[in-house]
């Protein structure tokens, strides 16, 4: 059997005439960071898409664990472990940070709705049990002071990092990352670096799509350049940095030539 | 009109208002997962109290009615898996007419299984002349029931919502349902279950009310025109508001009856929703953004 931790075989996915994700195969050992660039319209989002289950590949193969995900519903795919953040972030705006993460746990407490109603005392020391994990989550990102605030009060990064700690909430063994910096200042992208590393570190594989370069060869173990849907490179954050195909789809043919020569 | 008189009316009023309240509320929950105007809303009500009638000659009442409020929720529940469901990459617009011929298609069944006779439950204590005095007025124990387990629905589901699981997962899935997915929730059970929890207050509202207003295989509809008009009023998915809204309503009809002749009581719920879409469509106590909420 392949121990791949998370591979994907050949993936493609169009959208009428536009190839956007183009015989992508990508394979993560458990406990990377691997990053996914590329230009804008690259497929990144798509690619994301394709894993977590919002949309479902025409070709290709998605394993996870040595087992087959492939074109399975969003919320079976967050069962096995795979949770995502959005390029915007999506949280639910009425609701406080703190139901937000609870809503986060809801996978993992296994109760039924007539259980829920019949066995009000278990459901009961259940809620209060989650009550607690959600707390602790908060209280590593720092963010137990605003936990009884509504989400779309918070100014925007705390919303980022709420939507990290709700998708942490469901005990993901791989997190998928959407642009984790947008909208963010140097210093939160700081903090959001060492808040990865340490995502990584209690066991959790990261596959980050960013812009930001910076923070991408610093905390990534690994690269996958896409450009037009095709993966044209994938490699050590220094090789990518040096790769002649990567400057020239980011910086045109001109510099290219130069770094060459 | 003397003290003890006007109580008499908000009574009344309070009663009839407290059901359009709860039909309300059965609009909003649908509304909130889904984004969908269930106007099968009212036939919910009348199925409930039907089939309580009809059970009520075999078992004593509370059986008969919970029976009953049991096989409203499975309807509900199965409305939804047979006909909403099946609908692939519908828009709101068309689900909405697909309520609308749900209504119609439960109605004509009850045609045909309970003719077009006027039915009530019995009283739940006492009997159509025993009263209660409160202030003054004099009042059928019936409406205590009306108000006491309307207040019971309101909190219990204010409860559930807040405080259960199932609760927090169905919220989320109005807020964003892409993102709910995303945390591992079926979505589709929960629109499943909006449909149920709906189908199943409205069976309580519709054998609460029996006896007092009675039923009829086609009383839905205007149940439904009223119960609409207090969740627009109230700003839809706001379910205290609608609660708010409904007895509203309802007070204004029972002082327009005192008024006025008894004929224009419905226009009442009418020109106020008119009113409302005209001017303020996300409703008197609604945000702006409730329209826009929908639109995904």
């Amino acid at each position: 059997m392949d121990n791949t931790f998370f591979e994907t075989k050949n993936l493609h996915r169009f959208f009428g005439g536009l190839h956007a994700v183009n015989n992508v195969s990508v394979k993560v050992p458990q406990g990377q960071i691997k990053a996914v660039i590329g230009p804008n319209g690259a497929g990144k989002t798509t690619f994301f898409n394709l894993i977590a289950g919002t949309l479902w590949p025409q070709e290709g193969e998605i394993l996870f664990r040595g087992k087959k995900i492939t074109a399975q519903k969003p919320h079976v795919v967050a069962g096995l472990g795979i949770a995502r953040t959005f390029q915007t972030t999506r949280l639910f705006g009425q609701m406080t940070i703190l139901e937000n993460i609870m809503v986060g746990r809801h996978l993992r407490m296994r109760s039924g709705f007539l259980a829920c109603m019949l066995n009000l005392p278990q459901t009961w020391s259940q809620d209060r049990e989650s009550k607690a994990r959600a707390l602790a989550i908060l209280r590593d990102f720092g963010l137990l002071e605003c936990a009884h605030e509504t989400a779309s009060n918070l100014p925007f990064g705390r919303q980022r990092l709420v939507e990290i700690a709700r998708s942490l909430a469901t005990e993901p063994a791989l997190l998928l990352l959407d642009e984790p910096a947008a909208g963010l200042n140097i210093y939160e992208t700081k903090e959001l670096a060492e808040l990865i590393l340490k995502i990584r570190d209690q066991g959790i594989t990261c596959l980050v799509v960013e812009h930001d370069m910076s923070l991408v060869m610093n905390i990534s173990d690994e690269v996958i350049v896409l450009d037009q849907g095709v993966k044209i490179a994938e490699g050590p954050p220094r090789t990518i940095q040096r790769d002649p195909e990567v400057i020239r789809i980011y910086l045109g043919d001109d510099h290219a030539q130069n770094i060459e020569s | 009109m003397d003290y003890p008189q006007i109580v008499q009316y908000c009574f009344a009023g309070i009663t009839v208002g407290s059901i359009y309240a709860i039909v309300g509320i059965g609009f909003n929950i649908i509304y909130n997962t889904t984004g969908i105007i269930n106007f099968a809303q009212g036939e919910f009500l009348i199925v409930g109290a039907m089939t309580a009638i009809s059970f009520s000659q075999f078992f004593p009442l509370p059986v008969a009615i919970g029976m009953a409020i049991l096989i409203t929720i499975l309807l509900g529940g199965l409305v939804e898996i047979t006909f909403i469901r099946q609908v692939r990459n519908a828009s709101i617009l068309r689900l909405i007419i697909i309520t609308i011929g749900i209504s119609i298609l439960i109605r004509e069944a009850m045609l045909h299984i309970w003719d077009e006779k006027v039915r009530f439950l019995p009283y739940f204590t006492g009997t159509d002349t025993s009263t209660v005095t409160v202030l003054g007025a004099h009042i059928s124990p019936q409406v205590l029931w009306v108000l006491g387990v309307c207040a019971v629905i309101v909190l219990g589901l204010t409860l559930f919502f807040k405080y259960t699981l199932t609760g927090r997962a169905m919220r989320a899935c109005a807020d964003d349902r892409m993102a709910a997915r995303l945390c591992g929730i079926n979505d589709r059970w929960m629109v499943t279950l909006s449909f149920m929890l709906s189908a199943g207050i409205g069976a309580i509202a519709g054998c609460i009310i029996s006896p007092i207003a009675q039923t009829q295989y086609d009383m839905g509809a205007p149940l439904a025109i009223k119960g609409f008009t207090a969740a627009i009023l109230g700003g839809l998915g706001n379910s205290m508001a609608a609660v708010a809204a409904g007895l509203f309503l309802g007070l204004m009809e029972a002082f327009m009856v005192s008024q006025f002749d008894v004929a224009y009581k419905e226009a009442v719920s009418i020109v106020i929703l008119l009113l409302i879409l005209v001017f303020r469509p996300s409703g008197i106590f609604g945000r702006h953004e409730i329209n826009v909420l929908r639109t995904m």
